[in-house]
């Protein structure tokens, strides 16, 4: 998968793994089945072969043709279930401890992120909102409280490997930690209205020199911009409890 | 009312109000052939738009951001609902199920009627949907809240509505058509023909009958309160009312997976009546077909949330649905394995019919395949609303929805019209149609691998989306797709000009030896003057010892 698309995240590898595993496995018995079925059609045609024979499918002989490839393949299903719960739960079930927290709103067709700023705290005075531009620095863990200001949207970083759908009324809590310095893209994997084949956003991945260069560059009215929408936000009734 | 009453009807009774099952076989066939024509033109319009992005469509104009939304959308609710159903189940269920089981007509023929109008209404309320203020309904055939509940969101006052209503009384439709297929083949089975004598395809369409009947409940109680959400605020998915969004997702994909075997199962079926007749052989392992395709249906209702892997469920419960949707793997594999081997030691003729169903064989398995990089929650992360997701079902639905049907046509049509089709245009259709369908979704499964992502107008504002050679592989599965749709052309012209000029067909004219062929093509009304009685199972084929290599179910010894 690194051939097509590159690998930004800390799990990125994970579920390239998982992908690669299964196109072994999968491919291996769809080749197999493919193979089976191409001869049968080319030695069987009717010019070769103009008499079929008798063969009800019935006899434990006959069936057990089927039943040794089918267990073969419930082997093969075990171990691919295995490794899919196991890098689901690194993945989506474990929140490693975060070097840092953003929070991502979601709505018709913008992305709002807001960086904790200098003091590493959300919701304070430093805070730091952009709109479809996200700043992280590459090797520390990240925690992300994403939310929706109005239908489903779906946060996707493709180089991440990674995609979490924002509901309206619920703060879902992720994780990710960069690995690559460089800007990628982020996209709205779900439907989300008449623009949503055009809610792009772009991550950018940056040394720690880099970033904060980018924290400096920042003009002041950016930065309480941010303070005022958190305070609103967090008097809205409507937002419901979190969850992972 | 007996049969002789009936000698004598209008033009009208005959075949508009008709309650023969052949008659409302066919509308249910003809009305799915013309919106599969629509659908077909919905993708020509939205490719063009992917491909060539802010150009003018022939035949089309320009293809605006919604209007591109509200053909998507358009175009996967008119090929699940109002084309896969009504041909795989309704038109083939109704026209063959009393043939193959030796009986007169269905045993409810006024609730048959009754469901076919109510499934043209549905057609009729979902073409208008186009034509209301604000457009059709664009919000994906998923029809996910708030975005469906809410036209602050959505922009399509009316046409949300509208297509809810539709697709409501689409399901009606079905409920009423299942009834009958379940009652029919329990009830009507001609003197003779015991469960394991009926042939697989009644047998798929009953199952997919149970299984819909069985998922349908569910969605139709949330398109009710969607429909209140939408048309008086209630709030059953709007969160700041108490609601929840995600609710809908389970209710659509509690039917909504279902719905794929729902369309599977008939398909199989399908195949397996066909691979027996053009390899003169005996279907291997009757019951292992059976009692699979039971389990299949059985478990497909408990995997709907690998739907939702990624979208705010608990994640622990996406481990449930792992092991679920990856266990489905197995009566399917042994399905297929079961078809390969019955073409073993055959004697294979390759005529249209058999180049269809065979073709169903080669593109499910990579359909089948692909399905498991999506069951697993791990690679699901990334590849969730992709465009590999895309190319994977598609690998799935056109084997089951296009291919499999034209190869129901090209081997029924004879019993439908009494006519042959032209088998040269025949195989013209058949490579045409396999050969430019590879072509369209081998690309989309690199692209969505990729990261393309789905129901995107135009990817110029991805930056990592727009280089050069993915928008060149955006552009060879949209001219693809236009020699795929041009290539239905001789599929048309065989259809209509068969009707009338195609040599006589005679009552069984590919020696097959389930129970359609042993009345007249086309059946009369009644479909027997004397029903049949049955003394085998369907598919004894090269039995030794017999000079004729086939042997009907209604043949004395």
């Amino acid at each position: 998968m690194q051939f097509i698309i590159e690998r930004a995240s800390s799990f990125a590898a994970d579920i390239d793994f998982m992908i690669l595993l299964i196109a072994l496995l999968g491919g291996f018995w769809f080749f197999v089945a493919q193979g089976i079925l191409w001869y049968f059609m080319f030695a069987y045609r009717r010019s070769k072969n103009p008499k079929a024979a008798y063969v009800s499918g019935e006899k434990p002989e006959e069936t057990k043709w089927i039943h040794w490839p089918h267990y073969a393949v419930i082997v093969c299903d075990i171990v691919i279930i295995a490794f899919a719960l196991k890098i689901w739960f690194g993945v989506k079930q474990t929140l490693p401890p975060p070097d840092s927290t953003i929070r991502i709103v979601a709505q018709q067709w913008a992305w709002k992120f807001y960086h904790p700023g200098p003091d590493n705290q959300l919701g304070t005075a430093d805070d730091i909102g952009t709109v479809d531009e996200l700043h992280v620095e590459v090797n520390k863990t990240y925690h992300f409280k994403l939310e929706s200001d109005d239908v489903l949207h779906s946060f996707s970083v493709p180089v991440f490997r990674l995609k979490q759908d924002a509901v309206p009324g619920r703060i879902i809590t992720g994780w990710f930690k960069p690995t690559k310095t460089g800007q990628f893209d982020i996209q709205c994997a779900e439907m989300c209205g008449i623009a949503h084949g055009a809610m792009a956003a772009r991550i950018h991945i940056e040394s720690p020199e880099d970033h904060q260069a980018w924290v400096k560059s920042l003009r002041p009215d950016q930065v309480t911009k941010q303070n005022q929408q958190e305070s609103t936000t967090e008097q809205n009734p409507s937002k419901g409890t979190e969850a992972i | 009312m007996s049969h002789a009453e009936h000698a004598h009807q209008s033009i009208w009774q005959k075949y508009i109000f008709s309650t023969d099952h052949k008659v409302i076989g066919l509308q249910y066939l003809f009305t799915g052939m013309f919106m599969a024509l629509l659908g077909g033109f919905f993708s020509y319009a939205f490719r063009m738009q992917m491909a060539f992005p802010g150009k003018d469509v022939p035949l089309w104009g320009l293809v605006t951001a919604g209007e591109y939304n509200a053909l998507i959308t358009n175009h996967g609710t008119i090929m699940i609902f109002w084309v896969a159903m009504p041909v795989l189940i309704a038109a083939l269920g109704n026209f063959l199920i009393p043939l193959m089981i030796g009986c007169d007509d269905m045993v409810f023929p006024r609730i048959n009627r009754l469901s076919f109008q109510i499934f043209f209404l549905s057609a009729v309320v979902l073409l208008a949907s186009f034509f209301v203020p604000g457009g059709a309904f664009a919000g994906a055939w998923t029809a996910y809240p708030p975005l469906s509940s809410n036209p602050d969101y959505s922009l399509t006052p009316l046409g949300s509505v509208l297509w809810l209503i539709a697709v409501a009384l689409e399901f009606v439709a079905f409920l009423l058509g299942g009834i009958n297929f379940i009652t029919t083949m329990m009830n009507a089975r001609a003197p003779g023909m015991k469960m394991y004598d009926i042939p697989i395809l009644v047998w798929m369409i009953v199952i997919a009958s149970i299984v819909f009947m069985a998922s349908v409940g569910p969605l139709v109680a949330g398109a009710v309160m969607l429909l209140f959400d939408q048309l008086f605020a209630v709030g059953f998915y709007n969160p700041a009312k108490g609601g929840d969004p995600i609710l809908w997702q389970h209710l659509f994909w509690f039917f909504g997976h279902p719905e794929v075997y729902v369309v599977l199962l008939p398909a199989m079926g399908i195949v397996a009546e066909i691979l027996p007749v053009f390899a003169r052989k005996k279907l291997f392992g009757y019951k292992t077909i059976l009692y699979t395709a039971i389990a299949t249906g059985t478990l497909s209702m408990f995997v709907w949330a690998h739907h939702q892997f990624v979208a705010g469920i608990d994640p622990r419960m996406a481990n449930v649905f792992t092991i679920t949707t990856v266990l489905i793997s197995i009566p399917i594999a042994e399905m297929v394995f079961v078809y390969i081997a019955t073409l073993y030691k055959g004697s294979i003729e390759f005529s249209s019919a058999m180049l269809f169903a065979l073709s169903f064989l080669v593109t499910f398995l990579l359909g089948g395949v692909t399905g498991i990089f999506l069951g697993a929650s791990a690679s699901d992360i990334y590849f969730h609303d992709t465009y590999f997701v895309l190319a994977h079902f598609h690998f799935t639905f056109v084997p089951i929805a296009i291919l499999a049907v034209f190869a129901g046509i090209y081997y029924w049509y004879p019993k439908m019209f009494g006519r042959m089709m032209n088998e040269t245009l025949g195989k013209i259709h058949f490579w045409g149609t396999i050969i430019t369908f590879h072509l369209i979704f081998l690309p989309l499964f690199y692209t969505g691998a990729a990261g393309d992502h789905r129901r995107i107008y135009n990817y110029d504002n991805f930056p990592d989306l727009a280089k050069p050679y993915m928008n060149d592989l955006r552009i060879i599965a949209t001219i693809a797709l236009i020699f795929m749709l041009l290539f239905q052309i001789p599929f048309l012209y065989n259809f209509v000009v068969s009707w009338k000029k195609g040599a006589k067909a005679g009552k069984n004219p590919w020696n097959a030896n389930t129970l359609e062929w042993t009345t007249e093509s086309p059946p009369p009304h009644g479909n027997w003057k004397e029903l049949p009685s049955v003394y085998r199972g369907p598919y004894e084929y090269s039995v030794p010892g017999r000079a004729s290599d086939f042997w009907p179910q209604n043949e004395k010894a």
